[in-house]
């Protein structure tokens, strides 16, 4: 391996980028490509496939064997509010293997009794946020439906565009955070990618079952990246 | 229960190679290039290996490491990468809750 590459490997790979290394196992030779560099060709289609999937493989283009190392981040959740939904989400997020975060200023929301074993920040998105930045690897929810809470973690997930946005509250509640997010300068092509109502459609109404309509549609969210956008669930 | 989404940069392969070859040690990298039934370590998973035969990281369950670490020696010393290919024994494959056994295909190459 080229140490050249590998230091670039290592970098892109501490600041959660995604990246793979194309060995040429005929000569060795290797490279490092970034998710969204462009390369020709055979390998080039073989390239995307395996950003999306996350496999690493080896794949015969242009007559030469490679073998393709896969390095995604780690996909994380944070979510905005110390609520029921949240009690029920963070056990099952991290069982799907999804580390999680919540966030929420109310004191007396964000207890270490209320969420044993969570990372969990008593403080507003907007500290929370600066010190750990979101990024496209990051889903974000945003449950507490109180604009002074949600609507800067939403903006600031637009701008980092994570895979995945979601917004408890009703169409009505929805309605009036666009007209706050447009207000805010998010451009209306990214307001759309956020999911809301919230969760996939499975008739969810308990806090726990509203849990799982959430997670479940962020694991889609994530295993669909850079695919045609399935349906919006209609949920919660 | 509490997992991480950054990297365990004490316990990362690359990070650790890439820690010994700024101290100046020579180092061989195997890497996991091939599975067949039941393989306790994924493709792409890395084994990291100095030329004293300290090592990090894992291509198997542990029953093959000692061969990678002998033949990362040769190709530390040639700086010509090589393929190897093992059968995992039945043990192993039991142990990790599987008993059909499997096979990998491990390639090995020098830093630089």
């Amino acid at each position: 391996m080229d140490p050249l590459h590998l230091k670039k490997l290592n970098a892109e790979r501490r600041a959660r980028r995604a990246a793979i290394l194309v060995t040429d196992l005929g000569d060795g030779r290797d490279r490092m490509v970034r998710e969204g560099d462009t390369v020709a060709g055979e390998l080039g289609e073989a390239i995307v496939k395996a950003f999306r999937s996350g496999n690493s493989g080896s794949v015969v283009a242009e007559g030469r064997n490679f073998f393709l190392n896969v390095h995604l981040p780690q996909p994380r959740l944070v979510v905005i509010g110390a609520v029921h939904i949240s009690q029920a989400l963070a056990p099952m997020a991290q069982i799907a293997g999804y580390p999680l975060e919540i966030i929420d200023p109310r004191t007396a929301f964000a207890t270490d009794d209320r969420f044993p074993d969570v990372t969990l920040f008593a403080e507003w998105p907007e500290d929370v946020l600066k010190a750990h930045p979101l990024d496209g690897y990051t889903a974000l929810a945003a449950l507490t439906h109180d604009p002074k809470i949600d609507d800067f973690a939403l903006k600031a997930a637009l701008d980092a565009d994570c895979f995945y946005i979601g917004a408890l509250g009703s169409r009505k509640t929805h309605a009036k955070r666009v007209e706050r997010l447009m207000a805010m300068g998010a451009p209306s092509e990214g307001i759309e990618k956020i999911h809301a109502p919230i969760g996939l459609d499975i008739g969810s109404a308990s806090p726990g079952e509203i849990a799982v309509a959430v997670l479940a549609e962020v694991i889609r969210a994530f295993r669909s990246r850079g695919t045609a956008r399935l349906p919006k669930g209609q949920a919660a | 229960m509490q997992n991480t989404a950054h990297l365990d940069e004490s316990r990362d392969p690359l990070i650790i190679a890439e820690g010994w070859m700024k101290n100046g040690k020579d180092v061989a990298i195997a890497t996991v290039v091939e599975t067949w039934g039941s393989a306790p370590r994924p493709v792409g998973s890395h084994l990291v290996i100095d030329a004293e035969g300290n090592f990090h990281g894992s291509v198997s369950g542990g029953c093959v490491e000692g061969a990678v670490v002998s033949e990362a020696a040769d190709v530390i010393e040639s700086g010509k990468p090589r393929m190897l290919e093992f059968g995992v024994a039945d043990e192993t494959a039991w142990q990790v809750g599987l008993s059909c056994g499997g096979r990998i295909k491990v390639y090995v190459e020098r830093l630089g």
